[in-house]
């Protein structure tokens, strides 16, 4: 299960003649992410988007190693990594739990991490840390856009629905939190639950206008198709995982219509978004997921960090990442104090563009949007 | 809870029971008839959701999706049998357990391989797709209806064939007694190749049948294995009418209890709590019965031995 992949043959003969400037240092990138298995193509498009931003710079050397999802595995590999591979900097952890089993080993050895995609609530307040980035999101910031946006465009009453473990019932506590409506109904069901009959019917049964739901992965295909085969008429909301370019082709038609929060959509209007969404088709032949953009932004991030300090300099390549001096594919890129991102975060429709379903935005449903826990956060 | 609304649950944990039943008739069958604990079982299923999908994306036409899921599963569970299974009979069951979660991780990967990482499209047939009004004023999905339909078919087709056929005396005596038939002059590994094989297709039906209405993705029989585990210890390993009798139950127990546990703890709880509460007791609620029923019956409810 070793995948590894040297992007840049070391330019050996640069650094033989001394040619080594401050804004040449080499940095070594450990990317620990989640290839095989369940979930693996999320791991996959952040891999495949840093790969494609990364390319061409001789300067970054990258070694990618496969989670499998597990966290004793993760641990593994990090404490690897930082040992014998003498990595400068860590990324590419997709789930919470695993970030929160191997984010706080890494920046307590030194090592700076830049997070692609998870962003657990700890790491955000209390357990933040000044080598600690995160560049996707905090986990509830797509949820409380969503609960805005519900709040000004006149859904009155909303049926919740959620897995039954930490994601679940804190995505759903952060719709509540800027949600001014009334909660008609809320199900928590099995992780992994792939038959939503019974659920349903009880949306069916009860008055809500609007369906709010987070099911990653397989359990929001499983849920959008049964649900538009039921014939219940209702609006239906979420967080952009379950609408997300891998999952659109599974769901197929039955997606149409729904609405979404994310942070990023392919239809975003500026140039270096333009670049990376045909950059990337053109590189790997499908569309790009946010998964991929997040990616993509990290390495934007890492090598404008790397023009400006040497990663053996801490202090000074921490006040590098923290300038955030990028053009960020989704436009305004901010880090807060507690090195979490200030972004829009945009509503979207699932729409057929030709024959392929895909997203498009429909408006801004929180501007400038930063998470709760950064008050918690003492650097 | 209104009648109706009870009704409609009942019918899909109708339907779910029907599902279970493919999965556990063909693990129940090969663990009876050969003694075999097959972990692999899950991996057929997928098989045939994933033969079903990419033909479906080929031709457009569900029929033969199904006609190729379930050629796909049999011949995937006879080659099982033939290069692995059949040097496992004569080992006991840790040695079988092994081998066959190899064979999941196999399956898993190689899947991975063939068909990416990400999940594929598979879509009921327009014919059945949307809801019929049955009578009572119960607004229905037509395909989970066809579904139950297809599955009591099934049932009763395995029943027959059980019962009523040469194969199935054959079968129930290599249950009783293998090396008495074997002495009888009954060619008693093409037999197993064959259970092996009828068992994989029932459970690729099962994988294109549900794979319509779920997602088509890598791992996806592992959690069905579990339930089809449970099933077959309810009613009695080795039984197919403890597997369908097991299986109705388990359908009935984990919808229903979804439904009615969170409403029934908010009688005596606070709203908030009693959802997490009632949703986790409801997770459990087949295992519960799984113990009620072993209590009583320690070899299940239609367990002979």
């Amino acid at each position: 299960m070793k995948l590894r992949t040297l992007i840049a043959a070391a330019s050996i003969a640069a650094l033989g003649a001394g040619m080594a400037y401050a804004d040449g240092s080499k940095v070594k990138v450990g990317m620990i992410t989640t290839l095989s298995g369940g979930g693996a193509g999320l791991g996959i498009d952040v891999r495949d988007g840093f790969v494609l931003a990364a390319k061409g710079n001789d300067n970054l050397e990258l070694v990618i190693e496969d989670d499998q999802r597990k966290p004793d595995i993760a641990v593994q590999l990090t404490d690897k990594l930082i040992q014998s591979e003498k990595v400068d900097v860590l990324t590419g952890i997709i789930w919470s739990n695993l970030a929160m089993a191997v984010v706080p080993a890494a920046t307590a050895q030194g090592k700076f991490y830049l997070s692609p995609n998870a962003g657990p609530s700890a790491l955000a307040g209390k357990g933040c840390s000044p080598l600690y980035f995160n560049v996707a999101w905090q986990n509830d910031a797509f949820y409380e856009a969503g609960g805005m946006w519900a709040s000004d465009n006149g859904i009155e009453k909303v049926f919740l629905m959620a897995p039954n473990y930490p994601a679940g019932t804190d995505g759903m506590n952060g719709f509540k939190r800027t949600f001014k409506g009334e909660v008609v109904g809320e199900v928590y069901t099995k992780l992994g639950q792939t038959d939503y009959a019974a659920e349903i019917a009880q949306i069916r049964a009860s008055d809500a206008d609007t369906v709010y739901f987070f099911l990653p992965g397989g359990m929001g295909i499983s849920f959008m198709k049964q649900f538009a085969g039921s014939g219940v008429e209702k609006n239906v909301m979420g967080p952009a995982f379950s609408f997300d370019q891998g999952i659109l082709g599974a769901i197929g038609d039955a997606a149409l219509g729904v609405k979404n929060t994310s942070h990023w959509s392919k239809d975003i209007d500026n140039a270096a978004n333009k670049k990376f969404v045909a950059d990337f088709q053109a590189e790997y032949g499908r569309l790009p997921s946010l998964y991929a953009a997040q990616g993509y932004d990290t390495a934007l991030l890492l090598q404008s960090a790397m023009g400006k300090a040497d990663v053996k300099d801490a202090a000074a390549f921490q006040a590098a990442l923290e300038e955030a001096d990028f053009a960020s594919v989704r436009g305004d890129f901010a880090f807060a104090p507690n090195h979490h991102p200030i972004q829009d975060i945009y509503m979207r429709e699932v729409i057929k563009e030709g024959d392929v379903v895909t997203n498009k935005i429909i408006g801004v449903a929180s501007s400038d949007h930063q998470d709760v826990y950064g008050a918690d956060c003492k650097m | 809870m209104s009648t109706i609304l009870l009704i409609e649950q009942v019918l899909n944990g109708l339907q779910f029971g029907v599902m279970l039943f493919l999965m556990a008739a063909g693990l129940t069958l090969i663990f009876g008839v050969m003694g075999l604990i097959n972990l692999a079982h899950g991996s057929l299923y997928m098989v045939g959701a994933f033969a079903a999908a990419a033909v479906a994306g080929w031709t457009g036409s569900f029929a033969l999706a199904l006609v190729a899921a379930l050629a796909a599963s049999a011949t995937a569970g006879a080659l099982v049998e033939l290069l692995v299974i059949r040097r496992l009979y004569d080992r006991d069951h840790l040695d079988q357990v092994l081998a066959t979660f190899a064979l999941i991780l196999i399956f898993s990967e190689g899947t991975r391989w063939l068909f990416g990482s990400f999940p594929l499209f598979l879509d009921v047939p327009a014919a059945l797709a949307g809801p019929i009004m049955l009578p009572g004023g119960i607004l229905y999905p037509l395909y989970r209806l066809v579904i139950i339909g297809v599955g009591l078919l099934v049932a009763a087709g395995v029943f027959w064939l059980i019962a009523k056929t040469r194969i199935g005396i054959q079968i129930r005596a290599g249950e009783a007694d293998r090396e008495m038939i074997a002495a009888l002059g009954i060619d008693i590994s093409k037999l197993y190749t064959m259970v092996f094989a009828l068992g994989a297709a029932l459970a690729g039906l099962a994988g294109a049948l549900v794979g319509a209405i779920q997602s088509v993705q890598v791992g996806m029989g592992e959690p069905v294995l579990i339930l089809a585990f449970v099933v077959i210890v309810i009613g009695g390993i080795g039984s197919i009418k403890g597997a369908l009798v097991g299986s109705i139950l388990v359908g009935l127990t984990d919808t229903l209890g979804g439904v009615l546990l969170p409403p029934l703890f908010a009688t005596f709880m606070p709203a908030s709590s009693a959802t997490s509460v009632g949703s986790a007791v409801a997770s459990m609620a087949i295992y519960i019965l799984m113990v009620g029923v072993l209590l009583f019956k320690p070899s299940g409810l239609f367990g002979g031995k």
